[in-house]
């Protein structure tokens, strides 16, 4: 019974997750070919140790010195970080003042302006995407509303810049920012404002000094949320970004789909997941430190 | 004990020359529909140790947060120092308070959550440095400076928690059910602290309980309320053995309450309290009249068990024992009258070896004298 | 009671504004008369009868119903046996693996599940279809459906098992009759989470899914490529009421019952 109870998820992650996995790996490290499957060398069990030492003796780096000898992957992957940095912190900007608020608002509203934070995210994540190619085009609904408005003459071009991949991924991620800061700030009890208001604070005072490092567990929390996801992220760059928006979830796909080199879209892969071990720890080590705090 | 002793002397609230720190004239407080605090006047002297005690619910704590400045009067005036406060928010007040989860800044250390509001006043290094250090050893806290609240006992964060609040030497200090979160051990022991405490700086306390064990050892007055109103302010020796109301005798201490009609009034009054019995004499309370429904007040403890009939006390019935309770220091026997009341009495376990004179279903009589019970008004 | 300040206000109202504007002008839009989608042309529901026309759009939208419900119900299946073991079964050979290999998809972005499912069921000969599309959205669902459940049983009285084990239930029976009824929401959301990660999946089925087998948000996404049409704002309007419809359900539904559990614990005193 508890065998089988460990077993069959097991067996089943470790086939469909684990060995994939391995799979990328050895890819990463074999030749691209032109054949079926395109690449090489592929493990010939029939020639016995012959064929596995030469399966083994055929496997290098190249696929790895090849990204490092091509500016488009380290570009890719810097601009990756960069857009998926400056995404996060425009996402805690708009998340922090809506989780305050909510966590402010009467008990009997929270439940309420919780599920319209969490509405939109069961809903498709493309259709939200795809929401913004409306408003955002040339002749999009901002640029006539602008036009209206007198603020501009001239439609601006917004659609397919970094700019619109920030908004796309500001609104797509909002919900995992807000969350988080909302968990921390709503358990706050309230009498620790009242206690620095009674020790001379002012209002002003007491958010700088007791709200707001209070609500750090939430914001790291939800600002890693938001940088994880982001940095891999395919859909958002491919529909509002434009030629030149590098991201690395975008090559990845093209170098599959596109140009078939499998064994460069592997080694690609594995990069990408080297340089999310960083932050996935740093979150890891984070709410394991909340964990503790709670205690 | 500190605080009886001092009352005889320190009685500011009969000397009609004192000057009150706290004014608090007319005040009432509402919520919507509900009314918190109803149309309550009190003075409260420097250097009190004053209690608010009652049941959750009966506004203890919104009085004590409007003295803080937490909530505003619908009406009337609150006074501090002669300076009406209505306009005074928290931050400028010069009163601290306590809070009841203690409030202390989970990310702070111990030593930073004293400083905190030095700080606020913008008082040099040295200055808050000197200051926090005489707070510590106040509450000898000097090894546990650099902690966080969460790695110091319960006890110990009770105490940082005086500190920081005592820390900007405020004129008046309102403590929220301080102790409520301590086990019953250390929370008597924490009663003499506060008192000592109190004693030492000569800061004002306010303090706000349910408890009338602690209301009674620490307060050098006591204010029973109720849905809102003050039902008594006295000492806690006149609130103990001279309760005005029958909800102050039940809400103080044991007590056993008989009912019936008042038969005759003088010196002491009289009271019938079954057919073919003779009245109960005891003090009379205020506002009573001949031939109205009163209660008579007894304490268990001020009541005789014998096993035969006391000739010498005026006060004397006779029943049957239902229950003995073993205290240790004292026992408790619940003896019923034929009559259907069940009387409750307790008397001190004095010599060591348990001598048990009576046991259940004994037929005891139980007596006391003309001015151990109390006739109030019902 | 305190008010909430302007500034909080608005806040919330910004905010709000935000998240839903683009979702109503989307609705809006689909109600339009024009091909042109940003330019009123007058109330029409055209796109609406040319979208049950669309017989490509159909089938792909009754592939993506089946995944979603096989995917979702096996990934239940196998994410709430996760999750007894991990929460319940304490050490065991290969723990850490286990609990790494249950978090591990969560954080893994989904190009990379994608590209590594693809080569294996290449290396491995299988046709791809409806049937890897499923396993792969198995895969990483169920973790989902893991976390969910294991927060549940965290706070879930360890006794009440055992007490039913001492009555004399089997392992078996405990789990079916006290622990699954108990953690029975836990599950159901778990199982409604999973199904609408597949509705929603393109990145994953587009590695998965072979020609034959176009789910949904592949159509959606090649379609929308090349730009916006009335018809996928016609598809976004059905989508996004099932899905408001379907969570306020679920939301009232809960919501009535702890109100109808708290009422009769007030009335049992």
């Amino acid at each position: 019974m508890k065998r089988l109870l460990i077993g069959v998820p097991f067996v089943w992650l470790f086939v469909l997750f684990l060995v994939p996995f391995g799979i990328v790996l050895k890819i990463s490290l074999s030749d691209i070919d032109l054949a079926i499957p395109p690449y090489t060398p592929t493990l010939e069990v029939s020639d016995g140790w012959a064929g596995v030492a030469a399966f083994f003796s055929a496997l290098d780096l190249e696929n790895y010195i090849f990204l490092t000898s091509d500016d488009l992957y380290w570009k890719a992957y810097l601009s990756s970080l960069q857009i998926a940095s400056i995404s996060t912190f425009l996402t805690l900007l708009v998340g922090f003042p809506i989780a305050y608020a909510m966590a402010r608002a009467a008990e009997e509203w929270r439940p309420a302006l919780l599920m319209l934070v969490i509405l939109p995210f069961w809903t498709s994540f493309l259709i939200r995407v795809y929401a913004w190619i409306g408003i955002l085009s040339t002749e999009g609904f901002l640029n006539q509303f602008l036009l209206w408005t007198g603020v501009i003459s001239e439609p601006l071009t917004i659609l397919n810049t970094n700019t619109a991949v920030y908004i796309g991924i500001v609104y797509t991620y909002l919900p995992f920012m807000i969350l988080p800061i909302y968990a921390t700030l709503e358990k706050m009890d309230a009498s620790l404002l009242e206690a620095a208001e009674d020790l001379g604070c002012s209002r002003m005072q007491a958010f700088w000094l007791i709200t707001l490092p209070l609500a750090r567990p939430g914001v790291v929390a939800g600002c890693f949320l938001v940088f994880i996801p982001t940095l891999g992220e395919f859909v958002i760059p491919s529909l509002l970004g434009g030629s030149d928006t590098l991201m690395i979830g975008k090559v990845l796909w093209e170098e599959f789909f596109n140009n078939r080199d499998w064994p460069v879209a592997s080694a690609v892969a594995i990069i990408l997941l080297l340089i999310l071990i960083i932050p996935i720890i740093l979150f890891q080590r984070n709410q394991q430190i909340n964990k503790e705090a709670q205690q | 004990m500190a605080a009886s002793g001092k009352d005889d002397v320190f009685t500011p609230w009969t000397d009609s020359g004192a000057t009150p720190l706290i004014r608090i004239d007319q005040v009432t407080k509402r919520f919507g529909d509900f009314t918190a605090i109803d149309n309550v006047s009190l003075d409260i002297y420097p250097q009190e140790f004053f209690a608010l005690l009652g049941p959750s619910g009966c506004g203890k704590t919104t009085l004590m947060r409007m003295l803080g400045g937490f909530e505003t009067p619908s009406s009337g005036v609150i006074s501090i120092d002669g300076q009406d406060m209505s306009s005074v928010p928290p931050n400028k007040r010069a009163v601290n308070m306590m809070f009841q989860s203690y409030a202390l800044f989970p990310h702070l250390s111990v030593w930073d959550n004293i400083a905190f509001g030095l700080r606020r006043d913008g008082l040099d290094k040295d200055r808050v440095a000197a200051r926090v250090e005489e707070m510590l050893k106040l509450v000898q806290l000097s090894q546990f400076a650099k902690r966080k609240p969460h790695q110091i006992s319960g006890g110990q964060r009770q105490r940082v928690a005086l500190a920081r609040s005592l820390a900007k030497a405020p004129k008046l200090l309102l403590l929220d059910e301080p102790l409520g979160a301590l086990d019953k051990k250390l929370r008597q022991e924490t009663q003499f602290e506060l008192m000592d405490i109190q004693e030492k700086t000569g800061t004002t306390f306010v303090i706000v309980t349910h408890d009338q064990e602690e209301a009674m050892t620490v307060a050098s007055r006591v204010a029973v309320m109720n849905h809102g109103q003050l039902i008594q302010v006295e000492t806690p020796e006149v609130i103990y053995e001279q309760p005005n109301s029958i909800y102050v005798a039940d809400f103080i201490g044991d007590v056993n309450l008989i009912e019936g009609t008042v038969s005759a009034l003088g010196e002491g009054a009289e009271l019938a309290w079954a057919e073919g019995r003779t009245p109960l004499i005891g003090q009379p309370g205020a506002a009573l009249t001949k031939g109205q429904g009163a209660t008579f007040a007894i304490r268990p403890e001020k009541i005789a068990i014998s096993a035969d009939e006391p000739q010498d006390r005026r006060n004397r019935v006779q029943g049957k024992i239902l229950d003995i309770g073993y205290l240790g220091n004292l026992s408790t026997y619940h003896v019923e009258l034929p009559e259907g009341p069940v009387v409750k009495c307790e008397i001190g376990n004095r010599s060591r070896i348990e001598r048990r004179d009576f046991t259940w279903e004994d037929e005891v009589w139980l007596s006391w004298s003309d001015t151990a019970g109390l006739v109030l008004a019902r | 009671m305190k008010r909430l300040s302007a500034f909080n206000v608005v806040s919330l109202t910004l905010g709000f504004a935000f998240l839903y504007i683009p979702m109503l002008i989307l609705v809006i839009y689909s109600f339009n008369e024009s091909k042109l989608v940003t330019v009123w042309a007058g109330f029409s529901t055209k796109w609406y009868g040319e979208l049950l026309q669309n017989d490509a759009m159909i089938d792909a939208a009754w592939v993506t119903m089946k995944v979603a419900f096989f995917s979702s119900t096996l990934a239940t299946v196998l994410g709430t046996m996760a999750a007894y073991v991990l929460v319940r079964r304490g050490r065991f050979y290969g723990r850490t693996v286990f609990s790494g290999m249950i978090y591990a998809p969560l954080v893994m972005p989904e190009v990379i599940t994608g590209l590594s499912l693809l080569l294996l069921f290449i290396a491995i000969g299988m046709d791809r279809g409806v049937l890897t599309i499923v396993l792969a959205h198995t895969t990483f669902s169920m973790c989902y459906v893991s976390v969910v459940v294991s927060s549940r049983l965290i706070s879930f009285d360890d006794s009440l098992e055992e007490a039913a084990l001492d009555l004399g239930a089997s392992q078996f029976e405990a789990f079916r009759l006290v622990t699954l009824p108990i953690i029975a929401p836990a599950v159901i959301s778990g199982w409604l989470l999973a199904f609408t990660l597949s509705l929603d999946d393109l990145v994953i089925a587009s590695f998965a899914a072979g020609p034959s087998s176009t789910t949904l948000p592949i159509k959606i996404f090649s379609s929308v490529r090349l730009g916006v049409s009335p018809e996928i704002n016609a598809l976004s309007t059905i989508i996004i009421a099932i899905v408001t419809v379907g969570v306020l359900t679920a939301s009232i539904v809960s919501k009535r019952q702890i109100t109808r559990r708290l009422q009769e614990e007030a009335q049992a005193g």
